[in-house]
């Protein structure tokens, strides 16, 4: 891979990068070409056409709404930092390690309370902090696709509600997704890991 | 007192086995003797006068005795489990051992003989496969495959650390005594170690069923005892053909490597090959579905039998036939034949390992005993010892490797559950005579016994006082299960945003194929498939619905529109079309006894209270494709069958509700009721639909055995 550190000072702001998500040099110097290889036009930063690109992207069911979390809120492009910001939720856990200069305070990036938060942002698209019946219904029609009619979707999604509202006020908050989310993780550690693992090229 | 249950059957059983024995001239060798006994009655004197009644037992001497050890073997079963507390100490496969040995003991003290052992081709060609394909239909195939990489490790060099070591430190002890053991070279002792190396499906299927742990531990000891099965023989063979041929050359050990890669290659595609085949083939059986589970176990043991002509692994052979078919046989035939096909499987699965190991126990008492005190102390030594630093060794690598690791105690249960079983037996009897081929018999059985009993009745307790993380329990939701699946979607989109291919790449580039290829001409028109969320829903809904005769209650909150089983049929259907089969965490079900875990009458239900608006039916006709040949048999089929493809069916619960009720029900409605508004709210479902959701988070649906 050559010398790390002399590849990592192209990268703006590498050292503090590292520090605040916790990936290693390895790591980001991969997300940093990776980021260049869909900057196609060397631009700097990314925009949503980028991602598009991405050709299996655009086949995910939900591929639309991944992207669109990369983006915050009313900003059209994506910087480096931002770009390595999202991903940092995927990053593996290390169990033993310990950031210089850490404090407890600021949950790490992929802690798994972040990593539900980021797949609340999924559903939640207007973020306004719950997930609503017609969230949840374009939620289901995206994965499940276009031969669905619209009452059977109504009924799916009238059922994950029902089953997940605890405080009946019809809509999904964050606290309601964590118990859901508790039961769906079949291994309790699963959510993003295995795409951090990739990025270590691990197999499960 | 319950314990004494068994007893009158077991004296009873072995008593008239002895008797049978006894009645023609006696016989040593293979129990399956062939029809060669003559049919001619060997009475001297020609009967002058008509007899009014007369015994020949020649006739029908063959089937007679084969059923009658069928039967000893069904009894102690039986017994076994009618014995009070001894099922919760002793795991069957010991008491089956024990009424083995006792009969054998019978036998010979009788006939002062050594009662009929097990002959290899017997249990090679009609013990093992049913077994074997049980295994491999039942097994929970998106587990079986994110570990695979670890159970191939496992299997492929753990055996070959554990045969190496075990021949190579074999041979050390008998050049230490070369008294006793001074003629066993080091070929026999790699052939030994080849054969005693080898975990055994059977033995490890029979005590892990028992003990709950968690599913990733008992994918990885299952799947390495079915894997390994292409070493080990491969190994065997070699060895035994090196012993054959005059000298050994570097390029014959390099054939040997190969030959490794071809068995084991060679078995799956024969087994793909078969597995296709059945699939097509059941593509048409809608009009003779009688006879479709027949099928399944034609290709299945066909493809075994095929692979074993042409030395492939012929366990690897059944096992990928049954993975393949599975899911388009599922779809394709009636949920009748299903059901029978599964409940066939389980009984002979059942029958044959019983049978084996009765058959350990019978064959145990013998005349041909050599007894060597150093042999089989180091040998049961030394498999103990190279197994637990195997695996420690290979999961240290391995660990680095995987993303939920195997932890100390799932190496310690991983190494202590390294059974030993009857395909050991099988093959020490096969090897070409020599000298001490009696010490080695005796050693193997020593180690099967030793295995089974001892480690098979302490790895219990020793497993709870090591607190393996134990499977669990519940059905996962509908919300649960959209989110699992957006998880997967997600993970698989990081991915490619990321830009590496991992295992998510590769399962959806293999749904993709599926879809688009393999379901069109596997699946007849009329089926569907299905997915899990819907399998969950259907589940859910039909546990709701059958309570279903209250009047509705008024409740005065806003609630959401009516859930209604024939339009959640319908909806499964379609649905499953897109959704991705991700999910299949609720399928294991090995276990030997029942088919599923019926959920009992007392769980039902308190009614779900419908609101009855109900579309037309002809919208769910026409979405569904669904050549109908009256409504009734439609709606009835059309549930029960989407409910066949999730392993966890309570099945006898549905042959027990009639079509004709469901089509009164349906029909009133249909004629009562407009189309449905999308929006409609009725307020008694709210309520009432709570209380569903309440319950089915505590429903257990999975198949296993209370504890």
């Amino acid at each position: 891979m050559g010398s790390s550190s002399s590849r990592l000072s192209n990268i703006p702001n590498g050292q503090e990068l590292m520090q605040e998500t916790g990936f290693s040099d390895a790591h980001l110097l991969r997300l940093y070409e990776r980021f260049q290889f869909l900057d196609k036009d060397n631009k700097g930063h990314l925009r949503s056409e980028d991602f598009e690109a991405v050709r299996e992207l655009s086949k995910n069911p939900i591929g639309d709404r991944i992207v669109e979390a990369f983006f915050l809120p009313g900003q059209e492009t994506v910087d480096f930092p931002s770009f390595v910001r999202v991903l940092a939720h995927f990053r593996p856990k290390e169990k033993n390690r310990t950031r210089e200069g850490a404090q407890q305070e600021p949950e790490p990036a992929n802690s798994r309370n972040q990593k539900l938060k980021f797949a609340f942002r999924l559903y939640d698209r207007d973020r306004d902090g719950k997930i609503s019946r017609v969230e949840l219904l374009q939620v289901l029609r995206e994965m499940l696709g276009m031969q669905v009619t619209e009452e059977q979707l109504q009924s799916i999604a009238e059922r994950a509600i029902q089953e997940a509202d605890l405080d009946k006020d019809d809509t999904i908050s964050f606290d309601e997704f964590r118990k859901i989310s508790f039961h769906a993780d079949p291994h309790r550690n699963r959510t993003g890991e295995a795409r951090a693992c990739l990025l270590e090229g691990k197999q499960t | 007192m319950a314990a004494l249950w068994p007893l009158p059957l077991l004296i009873s059983g072995s008593l008239w086995a002895c008797l049978a024995m006894n009645l023609p001239e006696p016989h040593n060798g293979s129990l399956l003797v062939g029809f060669n006994t003559s049919h001619v009655s060997p009475s001297a004197d020609l009967p002058s006068a008509l007899r009014v009644f007369s015994l020949d037992y020649h006739h029908v001497q063959a089937p007679f005795e084969i059923v009658l050890w069928i039967m000893l073997a069904s009894l102690a079963k039986l017994g076994f489990h009618w014995s009070g507390r001894v099922p919760a100490v002793v795991p069957e496969s010991c008491v089956l051992i024990m009424v083995g040995l006792l009969v054998g003991g019978v036998i010979y003290g009788v006939r002062h003989s050594a009662p009929p052992t097990l002959s290899a081709d017997a249990f090679f060609l009609f013990l093992l496969p049913p077994i074997v394909l049980d295994a491999g239909y039942f097994l929970p195939g998106r587990l079986f495959f994110e570990n695979l990489g670890t159970i191939l490790w496992y299997a492929v060099l753990g055996t070959l650390w554990n045969i190496l070591g075990i021949g190579l430190s074999l041979y050390g002890v008998c050049l230490l005594a070369p008294s006793s053991l001074g003629d066993i070279s080091l070929l026999h002792c790699l052939l030994f170690g080849s054969l005693i190396a080898a975990v055994d499906p059977v033995a490890v299927l029979s005590v892990f069923q028992e003990m709950h742990v968690n599913e990733q531990l008992h994918i990885l000891v299952f799947g390495e005892s079915l894997l390994n099965d292409a070493v080990t023989v491969v190994l065997y063979k070699l060895f035994e053909s090196f012993l054959r041929l005059s000298s050994v050359t570097g390029l014959d050990v390099l054939v040997g490597g190969c030959r490794v890669v071809v068995v084991g290659l060679g078995g799956l595609f024969v087994g793909l090959f078969f597995g296709l085949v059945t699939a097509l083939t059941s593509r048409f059986t809608s009009r003779a579905q009688v006879i479709a589970p027949l099928f399944v176990f034609l290709y299945s043991y066909l493809s075994y039998l095929t692979s074993e002509m042409l030395h492939f692994s012929g366990i690897v052979a059944i096992v990928t036939c049954a993975v393949t078919m599975k899911q388009y046989v599922e779809a394709n035939v009636s949920e009748h034949s299903n059901t029978s096909i599964q409940y066939f499987l389980k009984m002979w699965s059942s029958v044959s390992e019983t049978l084996i190991f009765i058959f350990l126990g019978v064959s145990t008492i013998q005349d041909i005993h050599m007894w060597s005190w150093p042999f089989v102390c180091s040998t049961l030594l030394l498999c103990l010892v190279w197994r637990t630093t195997g695996v420690l060794l290979l999961t240290a690598v391995v660990n680095k490797l995987r993303r939920n690791a195997v932890t100390f105690r799932d190496q310690f249960i991983i190494a202590y559950g390294g059974l030993r079983g009857a395909i050991c037996f099988s093959l020490v009897f096969l090897i070409d005579d020599f000298p001490k081929k009696r010490l080695f018999i005796t050693t193997t059985i020593v180690v099967i016994l030793f295995t089974v009993f001892v480690q098979g009745m302490t790895i219990k307790p020793l497993v709870e006082l090591l607190d393996v993380k134990r499977k669990k329990r519940a059905l996962p939701t509908v919300s649960e299960e959209i989110h699992s699946r957006l998880l997967d979607h997600l993970l698989s989109g990081i991915e490619d945003v990321v830009g590496y291919w991992g295992q998510h790449y590769w399962k959806d580039r293999f749904e993709q194929f599926n879809r688009k290829y393999l379901r069109r001409v596997l699946i007849g028109e009329h089926h569907q498939a299905r997915s899990s969320i819907l399998r969950v829903y259907q589940e859910l809904e039909r546990r709701e619905q059958r309570g279903e005769e209250a009047p509705p209650v008024v409740d005065p909150r806003p609630s959401s529109r009516p859930l209604l089983p024939e339009e959640m049929d319908s909806i499964r259907r379609i649905l499953s079309r897109n959704l991705q089969n991700f999910n299949n965490k609720q399928t294991p079900a090995y276990s030997r006894h029942t088919l599923h875990q019926n959920v009992t009458t007392d769980r039902m239900r308190k009614p779900l209270h419908r609101h009855m608006s109900l579309p037309l039916r002809c919208t769910y006709n026409t979405i569904t494709h669904c050549p109908q040949r009256d409504d009734g048999e439609f709606s009835y089929r059309g549930r029960a069958q989407l409910s066949r493809s999730h392993t966890v069916c309570s099945a006898s619960r549905r042959w027990s509700e009639p079509p004709g009720t469901l089509v009164p029900a349906l029909q009133d409605r249909t004629l009562d009721h407009k189309p449905a508004e999308e929006e409609h709210h009725s307020p008694q479902h709210k309520a009432a639909i709570e209380r569903a959701t309440k319950k089915h988070l505590s429903f257990v649906l999975e198949n296993e055995k209370q504890l």
